[in-house]
């Protein structure tokens, strides 16, 4: 596995609080990556800052270097909007726009140039194959998105994120919101995922950590404590605090 | 405890205090119909196929406000077509553009006073500033309308704005979406309704304005297409209003208009009550 992200020496701040400790670390293409920690740890942040949503946010200040595909996305020259089509999010809550199924899919295409109605449906009906819902929404298509259920909505959105072909899936807590039936769906569809896309994903649930990922991060304080293999992480890991954590000594 | 008497005293104050506030109530529903009735009786019976479709002639000694009316409705499309694209562009600015939040929260508070000085004021400046210039027209009545009212719809615009939850800008952006396009295609169809009701209002304020118009529409009752319209002195329903009880002492005609001002005021207020829950129905599929 080669590394698709490299992370060197990122530190953030939002106005006068460092939310982020000179972080490094290397992501392997066609993985799964876990950010773990307690609430206010900053993975949440990291993973925004990986497509730059975090420009969105007033007062923010970054330090050091993330490089993809050869580039650093701080680089000036760097089309933030090009980065985020090749960098995908999926969000905590689905918030899928208030239009047609169809609609949401083809939002990310359309914003990318495409218009013919032929290329159109096929990007539509692969993207919502590849987020296993094609089979629940092919015949309300021209319904509104928002009268899916919680669970089809989240599917919906990572469909709405695959449509436009990104190598690298950003996902924040992607379960927190759903019912445990609705999770374990997600769960799956993110294994299969992973033999085409490169997903990072933030996670309250350690169980989960454990069940899907591939590498774990903890963090804590705006620190990346541990990055490794997640057997290893979860059965030796090397610092005292992930142990403390992963065995729920705080948190 | 529970089942102990409630002093006399406090019975007094408890019964004085439900007849007060019956009595306010009934004064206040009393006042509203009384001059809904009064301005309906006296109006609607000199409401007539001829007032509403002639111009007013000395010589066939004929009062007709058609030429009223529609300065009326061309003073309001004037109007709407500079403070719309003006007032809303401007609220779009302040809302997902301007990045410094204390000059957007000064220039909102100084649109908020604007939108509360008396009307006459906007009057005084339109007419030095466009009836000087380029004479008394429906012209000059409407840019004063325009700057009156921009405070206002650039108010209503902006709060619409801010309904449009910040999760579908993030999704629009997550997606490789830019800024304008993400307020075009996301946040500007997430507000329509706002934005719609907001210029339905403001279209009762144009209808409702005379003050300002006194000073800078004029007084003719000439019967002229759009551009003749626009470009000569003119006067509205409103300002036909006071010219015909004040000036020529014809209630009868004033009463009529007036009749005419609380039904239209009644039918705007209304689609705009209706515009609101069409697009609310549509949101909630």
């Amino acid at each position: 596995m080669s590394d698709i992200i490299t992370v060197k020496n990122l530190c953030l701040w939002y106005k006068s609080v460092q939310a982020l400790k000179s972080v490094s670390m290397t992501i392997p293409e066609k993985s799964i990556t876990a950010l773990i920690g307690p609430s206010g740890c900053g993975k949440s942040t990291f993973l925004k800052t990986l497509n730059r949503m975090n420009d969105l946010v007033p007062g923010v200040k970054i330090t050091g270097e993330v490089t993809y595909d050869g580039t650093n996305i701080f680089d000036p020259g760097v089309d933030v909007n090009e980065l985020r089509r090749n960098v995908g999010m999926v969000f905590q809550k689905p918030n899928p726009f208030p239009m047609s199924v169809y609609d949401n899919v083809a939002y990310g295409p359309r914003t990318h140039g495409i218009t013919n109605r032929v290329r159109l449906d096929e990007t539509v009906e692969k993207a919502l194959r590849d987020a296993a819902i094609w089979d629940e929404v092919k015949d309300r298509l021209k319904k509104n998105a928002l009268g899916l259920s919680g669970g089809q909505q989240q599917r919906l959105c990572i469909a709405r994120a695959l449509a436009v072909k990104p190598q690298v899936l950003l996902m924040d807590e992607p379960t927190s919101a759903l019912d445990p039936i609705s999770t374990s769906r997600i769960e799956e569809l993110v294994l299969q995922l992973k033999e085409n896309y490169t997903i990072i994903t933030v996670t309250h649930n350690m169980q989960q950590a454990a069940r899907i990922s591939d590498m774990t991060a903890f963090f804590l304080l705006g620190e990346l404590v541990e990055f490794g293999d997640t057997e290893t992480l979860f059965s030796q890991p090397s610092d005292k605090r992930t142990e403390d954590y992963i065995t729920g000594r705080f948190g | 405890m529970l089942k102990g008497k409630i002093s006399a005293r406090r019975r007094a104050y408890i019964l004085t205090m439900r007849v007060l506030m019956w009595a306010s109530a009934t004064l206040t529903a009393g006042l509203v119909l009384f001059l809904f009735v009064y301005i309906l009786a006296n109006g609607l019976p000199h409401v007539t196929w001829e007032l509403l479709s002639t111009k007013p002639s000395y010589l066939e000694d004929r009062i007709g406000i058609l030429p009223d009316i529609l300065n009326t409705v061309y003073i309001v499309l004037a109007t709407l077509v500079f403070v719309l694209p003006i007032g809303v562009g401007a609220a779009i600015y302040l809302t997902e553009y301007a990045k410094n939040k204390r000059v957007v929260g000064v220039i909102e508070y100084a649109a908020e006073t604007l939108s509360g000085i008396p009307s006459i004021i906007y009057g005084l400046v339109g007419m030095l500033l466009f009836s000087n210039n380029f004479g008394t027209s429906l012209l000059a009545g409407a840019l004063t309308l325009v700057i009156m009212n921009l405070p206002t719809v650039m108010r209503t615009a902006q709060e619409s704005l801010k309904t449009v939850p910040q999760s579908y800008r993030e999704g629009a952006f997550g997606l490789g979406a830019g800024k304008w396009r993400t307020v075009r295609t996301v946040v500007l169809p997430g507000c329509v309704d706002g934005i719609i009701t907001g210029c339905i209002l403001s279209v009762g304020r144009i209808i409702g304005e005379s003050a300002a118009l006194l000073f800078t529409a004029g007084f003719a009752h000439a019967l002229n297409g759009v551009f003749e319209g626009l470009t000569s002195s003119g006067a509205t329903l409103t300002v036909a209003l006071y010219v015909y009880a004040k000036e020529e002492g014809e209630f009868g005609v004033a009463f009529a208009i007036a009749a005419i001002l609380l039904i239209l005021t009644l039918l705007i207020n209304l689609s705009a009550t209706l515009t609101g829950r069409y697009f609310a129905k549509r949101r909630n599929i």
